[in-house]
């Protein structure tokens, strides 16, 4: 992997109208192949450093650039996955599956060749023709994470996308989506309230501060990929998450507890 | 005992109690008041007695509303659409829509009369300026009402005004139109029968049921104008079946509202 950077924050500011700053001197810089989990209380600007970088929102101060260009401006290389799976509840899950390539324009022969692929990586090709209602939670999460797949980003923002899901489908889809990073090789912000998500899929952890929104400290994690059901045994693990624990408390004092089996929401 | 077999007894033994104090009541009445309520059998009869100009009636009704309603459905639409444009748009029109919507029919027949004469084109009008409102103001409130995660989606993917439009708004708005579809489907067969009554017209079309039931009443002939009624509300029936049947289509596989519970 060599080191390219791919987004590029530069004592950024944001603040919505005469509001407080959301952030503030937000300096970061993210390399291709990075997976980046931002964690920290509520308030602390992580979602909105998500929407920045894809260009929902324009930055107050300080330069972002994405892919060299300013946010936006290369939105083919970009998608975005949001806390609720998003779907279209009148297309079945093939449908929306294409929905990012029906809007580009390209033929329905190549975005069934896509859906197929993308529903295959998240092990749902049989379920094409179902509607959304008729799918779990975690299965609807599944089918939002193949709709950002299906035009191959090269970045991908996933805003607290399990954050709704009970432990177990989690901690699944938190490998799977490691799995899947294998074959297609993106780059990652990942936004959650979870010490122990953070630390089994990222190996940049930037946990940040709130009031200003600000990052407090990036703790790297060296555990090497493919990282399984097994890594969150290991020892070397658990004293990552102890860490990104410690450090997180002493950002909020009362928000946050050390179990790694316990998501701190 | 099964719930389909229920859901025919019930409403069976509910009818045949009514028509039991309708009986009742029939013969409590002294005999020449008895004209007041005819029996049910009186009714039929008199159904049958005037079988041609009910049927003529009928149909002249029919197409009233359904022209009307029809016509409704599409200005709606459109200016739903407009609407669904910016705040400002709906806060100029709205209190004139309103204002349409609170002129009594009555009041609107001759109007609506001295411009395009009595008959089925007045009919038509006034059926139509009923159905409108709650058409335009579900299906407004539908196309302004997408969840706001989906809109952001469809930035995010650099649609067009019109792909988020026709991909995305006007499907979301689908359950809000079929809402204002079916309060429509309600007013239009009894906005109909009231036109008729204040701007129908015997020669040609335009002398549906409302102008059938002002002659009856005329004419004191009491059988023939609950038979009118009969036959009114069957219109209505099967004007309200084919809207929850279109809905049921366009509906069935995603909105809350069909959702079956055996999945």
């Amino acid at each position: 992997m060599s080191v390219v950077s791919i987004v590029e924050f530069r004592e950024v500011a944001k603040r919505f109208g005469d509001g407080p700053f959301v952030l503030d001197r937000f300096s970061f810089t993210a390399h291709r192949g990075d997976f980046i989990a931002l964690i920290g209380p509520s308030g602390c600007g992580k979602s909105t450093a998500l929407r920045l970088i894809a260009g929902l929102s324009p930055v107050t101060s300080g330069s972002l650039t994405v892919e060299g260009v300013p946010p936006g401006a290369d939105a083919a290389n970009l998608a975005f996955v949001f806390q609720e799976p998003t779907l279209l509840p009148w297309l079945n899950v093939a449908k929306n599956v294409e929905i990012p390539q029906q809007l580009r324009g390209i033929p329905a022969a190549e975005r069934a060749v896509t859906r197929q692929r993308v529903l295959d990586l998240v092990r749902l090709g049989e379920k094409s023709a179902a509607y959304p209602r008729q799918l779990s939670g975690g299965q609807k999460m599944r089918v939002s994470i193949a709709r950002a797949l299906a035009l191959a980003p090269k970045l991908l923002l996933l805003d607290e996308p399990f954050g709704a899901l009970d432990e177990m489908t989690r901690e699944h889809l938190n490998e799977e989506l490691l799995t899947i990073r294998e074959q297609e090789a993106w780059t990652a912000f990942f936004v959650t309230h979870s010490v122990a998500e953070a630390v089994f899929l990222a190996n940049r952890v930037l946990i940040m501060a709130a009031n200003p929104g600000r990052i407090h400290t990036e703790v790297t994690v060296d555990l090497p990929y493919p990282r399984t059901a097994e890594t969150r045994l290991s020892r070397a693990y658990h004293e990552i998450v102890t860490d990104v624990s410690r450090i997180l408390r002493s950002v909020q004092p009362t928000a946050v507890g050390g179990d790694p089996n316990r998501a701190s929401r | 005992m099964s719930r389909a077999l229920l859901q025919i007894l019930l409403p069976a033994a509910a009818g045949a109690f009514v028509i039991a104090v309708w009986y009742g009541i029939h013969f409590y009445l002294d005999e020449e008041m008895r004209f007041l309520l005819p029996t049910p059998a009186a009714v039929i009869e008199a159904l049958q007695i005037n079988r041609d100009s009910l049927a003529r009636a009928a149909w002249s009704t029919t197409k009233g509303a359904t022209l009307g309603f029809s016509l409704a459905v599409v200005v709606s639409s459109f200016l739903a659409l407009v609407l669904s444009t910016s705040p400002l748009v709906r806060t100029s029109l709205y209190p004139y829509l309103m204002a349409l919507q609170m002129t009594p029919l009555p009041i609107l027949a001759p109007i609506c009369v001295i411009w395009v004469g009595a008959g089925l084109k007045s009919v038509t009008l006034l059926t139509f300026v009923i159905a409108f409102f709650p058409l335009v103001v579900n299906t407004t409130q539908g196309l302004i009402s997408t969840d706001r995660n989906l809109v952001e989606l469809f930035r995010l993917y650099r649609a067009t005004r019109w792909q988020q439009l026709l991909v995305l708004r006007v499907p979301a708005a689908f359950p809000y139109f079929f809402t204002g579809l079916r309060i429509a489907a309600t007013l239009s067969p009894i906005g109909a029968v009231v036109a008729e009554m204040n701007a129908g017209s015997s020669a040609g079309d335009g002398g549906g049921l409302g102008f059938q039931a002002v002659i009856y009443s005329s004419q004191a002939k009491y059988p023939a104008l609950f038979a009118t009624a009969a036959v009114t509300c069957v219109l209505g029936f099967i004007l309200n079946a084919a809207v929850l049947y279109l809905a049921w289509l366009a509906l069935r596989h995603w909105h809350d509202s069909y959702e079956r519970t055996d999945r």
